[in-house]
């Protein structure tokens, strides 16, 4: 698929073509501007390919309608560089939010959200604010948020943005631990010790091309 | 609890920009009072017009030195004429005890006039009011007529002085109403803009178009629904201070406001009210948030 921005000089994606298996865990590596973010943004529909499709869970999202998005979006969990928690509530709150706003009730919220947050290892800590946790720990609320629906996809926009290296490889087997479960996760990020580590499958893209596609990879 | 929730945040979001939802709802009750007024003259008019066009004349003056001869030639004319449904010889001595009665008030008028100089006339009416041009026609020029005059003519004058005062109203409201689209479009985008954390993470894990947009939505139409209400308070007083109060003497002119007209222009306000915010809204919501 090819996608050019208006006002860009060249392609944001230039001819790409990456399939992704059900349960996969992949990496999306390359320098800032190469593209790794706008595959993001085309998985959830936010922007669409001028040329090309996206196929995720075997439905066609190019063609899909606006109105159908917000059904759709509950397949795929988020997690971003920034956490957009909501300060004004708690972790509890932040990951019962989700569940609420797309139509559960308070009380499935109360059996399913304590055993997500225990899961991201946050038990003992549901009743405190964003400003109250580390950093690390708002992401967990984060990781929590975005798996407490059970997606099919898990989506990370360099989750590891903001934390130290050790915070770092705490959320990193918490996303090993989301995969095993069946989920697939796609990350996008900077971070060399991590993917080194992780050995999983390595897409690099360079100026909108893919230069390289590894199973067990490492950054470059 | 989806319902709860979403009424809870139109609770919050009137309140939390309290100044600018008063506003709203200010500019929204008097254009609806502007709208309701007008509406209620529509009716109001509606009304006189039925009864005043039912007891309509023309009248027929004669001169004053007319002949028996020419009179009786004249009634035997009008009554075998078939856009005449009735007719009524008022003779100078019934002119005058007319012009008594009328008049009662202003006895130096009264007697400042003669008894025989009053001139004897027909009254008639006719089958369609309209069709006075064709009886003027006929009988201007017969002998002994002295004038034709037709008094749904000066009702006409009365009528659009009526109908002019509604179109100030109805304008009045249009404008308002404008002021009031744009308050509704401000208030909601300042809703929205602090709301923007929500809603940025209601999209993100696919909350429902409906669900984002309802409290923002509801926030304006319970404002249109104030606005309303409060242009039927408006309405009550006005009904209370001037048709029952001050414009009481002008009864027998004015056909009476009742509780039913009231009744029937509220509907009319809530409505306009709250579409007219309810879209408002719900398209400065589709640029602003872009669900």
């Amino acid at each position: 698929m090819t996608k050019t921005y208006p006002k860009a000089s060249r392609p944001s994606l230039d001819n790409v073509s990456v399939s992704i298996e059900k349960g996969e865990f992949v990496f999306f590596i390359g320098p800032s501007g190469s593209g790794k973010s706008t595959i993001i943004k085309m998985l959830l529909h936010e922007v669409a390919p001028n040329k090309g499709r996206v196929v995720v869970n075997g439905k066609d999202v190019t063609s899909m309608r606006s109105w159908k998005r917000p059904h759709f979006r509950r397949s795929i969990g988020c997690v971003f560089q920034d956490f957009r928690l909501l300060p004004n509530r708690t972790a509890y709150e932040n990951v019962a939010f989700a569940l609420e706003v797309i139509g559960k009730t308070k009380a499935v919220a109360r059996r399913v959200v304590p055993e997500v947050l225990e899961l991201v290892g946050l038990g003992g800590k549901e009743h405190r604010y964003p400003h109250e946790l580390s950093g690390g720990e708002q992401q967990r609320v984060a990781v929590a948020r975005a798996f407490v629906n059970r997606p099919l996809i898990l989506l990370a926009d360099e989750p590891t943005g903001n934390l130290d290296p050790d915070t770092s490889i705490e959320i990193m087997r918490l996303l090993d631990r989301i995969n095993r479960t069946g989920t697939t996760v796609v990350m996008v990020t900077h971070d060399s010790n991590i993917v080194n580590q992780m050995r999983r499958r390595v897409v690099e893209i360079e100026s909108g091309r893919i230069v390289r596609d590894q199973a067990r990879g490492v950054y470059g | 609890m989806r319902v709860k929730y979403v009424l809870s945040e139109v609770l919050v979001g009137l309140w939390r920009n309290v100044t600018m939802t008063i506003a709203m709802i200010i500019t929204m009750a008097v254009s609806l009072t502007m709208l309701g007024a007008s509406g209620l003259m529509y009716r109001q008019v509606d009304d006189m017009k039925d009864l005043y066009y039912k007891n309509i004349q023309v009248s027929i003056f004669l001169k004053t030195d007319v002949t028996d001869e020419q009179r009786e030639q004249m009634d035997a004319k009008l009554k075998s004429d078939p856009l005449v449904s009735e007719v009524i010889y008022v003779d100078k001595a019934e002119a005058y005890k007319r012009f008594q009665e009328m008049f009662q008030d202003a006895p130096d008028l009264i007697s400042a006039v003669k008894e025989d100089s009053l001139p004897p006339s027909f009254r008639i009416k006719l089958n369609n009011p309209e069709q006075y041009k064709n009886i003027y026609d006929q009988y201007k020029d017969t002998e002994g007529v002295d004038e034709i005059i037709d008094q749904s003519r000066l009702l006409d004058k009365v009528f659009n002085i009526l109908t002019a005062i509604q179109n100030i109203a109805l304008a009045a409201a249009i404008v308002m109403a404008v002021a009031a689209l744009l308050l509704v479009a401000n208030t909601i985008q300042v809703a929205a803009y602090s709301k923007r954390r929500e809603v940025a993470v209601m999209k993100l894990v696919g909350a429902s178009n409906w669900f984002i947009q309802a409290p923002f939505v509801l926030e304006a139409v319970v404002a249109g629904l104030i606005g309303s209400l409060l242009a039927l308070v408006a309405l009550i007083a006005a009904k209370y201070l001037l048709f029952d109060g001050s414009l009481k003497a002008l009864e027998g002119l004015l056909s009476p406001v009742s509780w039913g007209d009231l009744l029937f222009v509220f509907p009319l306000m809530a409505g306009v009210g709250g579409l007219i915010s309810a879209a408002t809204a719900w398209t400065t919501l589709r640029f602003y948030l872009r669900v």
